[in-house]
């Protein structure tokens, strides 16, 4: 029966890092703006790459 | 600014096709137009930000679009934005600045296309000192980080304004960056409340199926003690909301949602952790956490909705408004004493496309749509919209006049120095001393009712707690815990604002522009349809005016002498009456000062040109003013202003008046329907006509002075009617704001009435009758959705009361509840308004609408263009 206690355990191990991404996700921005980068992906091109902005000067 | 000027060959092409696009904006090019590289554009500011994007490589902007840029109107000069540098302007506008770098976001209006987001992100190949840039299309917004050593914010912006992205800038309104705290908040909200959850239900399936058995006490203890660690972060920190809800409803001594729902949550948190103490079970922590996810997600979709209605309404609401602009070739208006000045060329613009240093000529009555300048005539500005002071304040020339300002007394010429804000029109016309019975309005109804509602559940809950105590306590916290959380009149909430948002939506694509969306509910219950006559039922411009002198014997066809037409024209182009503006325009002549003007509404205009006074009005007004009359005057139909010079009759116009199309048509079909009865300024001429098409029943008032149709409105209300009024908005402002709906039919003047409910474009006068019959559905859709809310509430709280209905089933059947009553508000509107014969565009296809497929145009760069 101790192997449910792994198992709960291995799960909640999976599900905490998947509550992780999500946090990180929300706090990078992703959910802002849900619409842009749809819009953006139709200006995308192999030569004009939008993350090239960056490196010019990044953001805080 | 930039490193080097791009090469301009300006060389005339030989448009042969009248109908050559500017490659860069797509306006038609006029005859002489400028070319470059074999392509045609309308002006050289357009040409300018072509070389400029070619020679940085960023060709790519007309790939992606046809004609995606914004009409360069005139080089701005970068010397306008200097005063961004400023210290203290700068820190307003920034979001973060050290020595290094600095973050601006900027609300860019011109933002329209796909297109746009990529030229904009690639700003930083247009500057150096710019770096990464990120566009917000819904918002229209772009967050720029720049380095200010190498870029100064003023420079900034005349890059985005020489590109066509001048910035809206807005000072002090802290409204721009709010909505993100709270989106990332919900999210994180909802995202701990689902993760919680999933896993503790994970925990608690073995004893949803009756496994437990299999497990011992000690998996009961771990799920519940796992189960209690989990909904604890949820109900403080994705609950926090309710819990900041309820306890300031608490201290405000008042009842609101909030309460019945927190307790629900208490009662289920608490009895969990004596359930696990006690060793009993693992407790309801996978319910108490299902119900707060999908409470929370609710919410969210509330939100989105309402986001998504007031985009559309700022974004589409505009006000069906417009002003005369001055030619900007034309000369300003003359000078004292100044004669025989040719007219500058007058064009009537709508006011969402007016641009700083238009020079604009508001008449009597007209409404100031921006902060402007003033450049001639005797200011007298009536603020009592935006102030509530009636007394009309004087300005003289140079003065910087504040917007929302009605002239009174004779046209002014002024030029804006502020651009149109839409949002400070709309704010006005909501303004509180033009609404209509506060105390019946929906808000307030549903908030009365919320208040009833939340005791009665209160009180069911403790009842069903109370009769199960005894019987079985674990059936009595279950039920007392169901009935607080299933009872739940979002839906109800919800259902009134959401089939009135969609229907306004629906009306102002017809361009028929609510003043807010309870007027629909007063719309469906109007059942007396009041209308005025000249300039809403008949038009001005379809017939001729005719002079007629009048004589001892009569009324005689007479011409008027050159000296005379330019006086009266003079005068009557300060009007903005319909048949003054006719007789402007008839008379078409050169423009002199005129001197102490007055309007008399119902009654007419003086004024003194060249030592002359000129009184141009109805016969009654003349006299009343102490003309004689002389002979006996009738005209021969149609209506006539008359004219007195220096106090001695002159003549009368005979003005002849059509009805609109369609009014017929429009009049059988509201006969059938409600009590009709017109008003009318002018003489019972034409009454035979009226009664028959009005049929025998309805009333027709002939000679009504403003005040008369005030009361006519007035006595149909006392007797119980519910009245619409029909007007111009001009002398029947009265009539208009005591009516329970007041349409303005407007047509080409900047005659704003904040006491009309309903402005219609004068072209949709004949879908009047669609128009209420859709009012009357949308009403229906809303009583449904009370009806649909209110057997959710009934059904589900006797079920939970009797103990039969778990919280978890509830907290799914709480949202579910409200997303039926939003699909049928929101679909059976956007049904009925397609009787309307206009398509119900989502927001999507408004943004899609700058992206067809067939707009794009991805073939490799036409290579002749290097």
């Amino acid at each position: 029966m101790s192997v449910i206690i792994l198992l709960i355990l291995a799960s909640l191990t999976v599900a905490l890092v998947f509550l992780a991404g999500f946090v990180w996700a929300v706090r990078s921005g992703q959910y802002e703006d849900t619409l842009t980068p749809s819009l953006r992906v139709l200006a995308e091109d192999a030569k004009n790459k939008i993350s090239d902005s960056n490196s010019t000067l990044k953001p805080k | 600014m930039f490193s080097h000027q791009p090469e301009v060959q300006t060389a005339t092409a030989q448009t042969a096709a009248r109908s050559v696009r500017c490659f860069h904006c797509g306006e038609n090019c006029p005859e002489h137009s400028f070319a470059l590289a074999g392509r045609s554009f309308c002006c050289f500011g357009c040409q300018i930000v072509f070389s400029l994007l070619q020679e940085n490589g960023l060709e790519q902007f007309y790939q992606l679009q046809t004609a995606p840029g914004t009409r360069i109107r005139a080089a701005s000069a970068a010397a306008k934005w200097t005063f961004l540098d400023e210290p203290t302007v700068a820190e307003k506008l920034l979001d973060y600045a050290d020595k290094t770098q600095a973050k601006i976001t900027l609300h860019l209006p011109a933002i329209h296309c796909v297109a746009c987001v990529w030229l904009l992100e690639n700003l930083f190949k247009l500057h150096p000192g710019v770096g990464h840039s990120q566009v917000n299309f819904s918002r229209r917004e772009t967050a720029i980080t720049f380095a200010p050593y190498k870029i100064k914010l003023s420079e900034l912006v005349a890059l985005l304004a020489s590109i066509g992205y001048e910035p809206e800038l807005t000072f002090g309104e802290t409204e721009k960056a709010q909505p993100s705290p709270w989106r990332k908040k919900a999210w994180l909200q909802i995202g701990v409340a689902g993760f919680a959850f999933g896993n503790i239900m994970l925990m608690s399936l073995p004893f949803y199926f009756g496994l437990d058995s299999f497990n011992g006490p000690w998996f009961k203890l771990i799920a519940g003690w796992l189960g209690l660690a989990f909904a604890l972060p949820v109900v403080t920190f994705s609950a926090a909301d309710f819990w900041r809800a309820a306890w300031l409803s608490v201290r405000q001594r008042t009842i609101t949602l909030e309460i019945p729902i927190v307790l629900g949550l208490a009662a289920i948190y608490i009895s969990s952790v004596f359930e696990v103490l006690a060793q009993r079970g693992p407790g309801y922590c996978d319910s108490l956490c299902g119900l707060i996810f999908f409470l929370l997600c609710g919410r969210l979709f509330q939100k989105k909705t309402y986001d998504r209605l007031t985009f559309d309404r700022d974004y589409k609401g505009f006000f069906p408004l417009s002003v005369v602009r001055v030619g900007r070739a034309g000369s300003p208006l003359p000078a004292d004493g100044a004669h025989g000045v040719t007219r500058p060329t007058e064009e009537s613009v709508a006011i969402s496309q007016l641009e700083i240093g238009d020079r604009l000529i508001l008449r009597n009555g007209e409404l100031l749509p921006a902060d402007a300048k003033l450049v001639s005539g005797e200011a007298c500005l009536d603020y009592s919209f935006v102030t509530g002071e009636s007394e009309p304040v004087p300005r003289v020339a140079g003065d910087h006049l504040y917007a929302g300002g009605r002239q009174v007394g004779g046209a002014i010429e002024v030029e804006t120095v502020k651009s149109v804000a839409q949002s400070y029109l709309a704010a006005l016309w909501n303004n509180e001393a033009f609404r209509k019975n506060p105390d019946h309005d929906l808000d307030s109804l549903t908030n009365r009712y919320s208040k009833r509602f939340t005791k009665l559940v209160i009180g069911i809950a403790l009842a069903a707690a109370a009769f199960w105590i005894f019987r079985d306590a674990t059936k009595a916290l279950k039920a007392f815990t169901s009935v607080l959380i299933v009872a739940c009149p979002c839906a109800l909430a919800l259902a009134a604002p959401l089939a009135h948002g969609t229907a306004q939506r629906i009306l102002a694509r017809l361009k028929i522009f609510l003043k807010n969306a309870l007027v629909i509910e007063r719309m469906a219950e109007v059942d007396t349809i009041v209308l005025d006559k000249t300039g809403t039922l008949t038009c001005a411009d379809a017939r001729s005016v005719e002079f007629n002198e009048i004589t001892e014997c009569g009324m005689r066809n007479a011409e008027l002498l050159p000296d005379e037409r330019n006086w009266i024209g003079s005068l009557a182009r300060h009007s903005t009456h319909p048949q003054s503006v006719r007789i402007a325009k008839s008379l078409s002549v050169s423009t002199l000062p005129v001197g102490n003007f007055q309007e008399t509404p119902g009654g007419g205009i003086e004024g003194e040109i060249n030592e002359h006074k000129i009184l141009l009005g109805s016969r009654a007004w003349l006299e009343k003013c102490g003309v004689a009359a002389r002979g006996d005057a009738r005209p021969t139909g149609g209506s006539s202003v008359f004219v007195a010079i220096d106090g001695a009759w002159r003549g009368a116009f005979a003005l002849e008046n059509s009805l609109r199309p369609e009014v017929e048509k429009l009049i059988a079909q509201l006969g059938g329907k409600y009590e009709l009865a017109l008003l009318s300024g002018d003489n019972e001429r034409e009454a035979a006509r009226f009664q028959k098409l009005f049929g025998e029943r309805a009333v027709l008032k002939f000679n009504q002075s403003p005040a008369d149709k005030l009361n006519f409105v007035r006595e149909l209300q006392a007797r119980g009617r519910k009245v619409m009024m029909v007007g111009d908005g001009l002398n029947d402002a009265g009539a208009l704001k005591q009516a329970e709906v007041g349409v303005a039919v407007v047509e080409q003047i900047g005659i704003f009435s904040p006491a009309s409910d309903v402005i219609l474009d004068a072209a949709e006068l004949p879908r009047l009758a669609k128009v209420l019959a859709f009012s009357r559905s949308a009403a229906r859709v809303v009583r449904a959705g009370f009806i649909i809310s209110a057997l959710y509430n009934v059904v589900g709280v006797s079920i939970a009361a009797a103990g039969l209905l778990s919280p978890i089933v509830c907290a799914i059947l709480m949202p579910l509840s409200s997303v039926t009553v939003v699909a049928v508000a929101c679909g059976t509107t956007a049904w009925f308004g397609r009787k309307l014969h206009v398509k119900e565009l989502p927001v999507a296809a408004l943004i899609q609408f700058n992206l067809q497929p067939s707009t794009f145009n991805l073939q490799p760069i036409a290579k002749e263009a290097a």
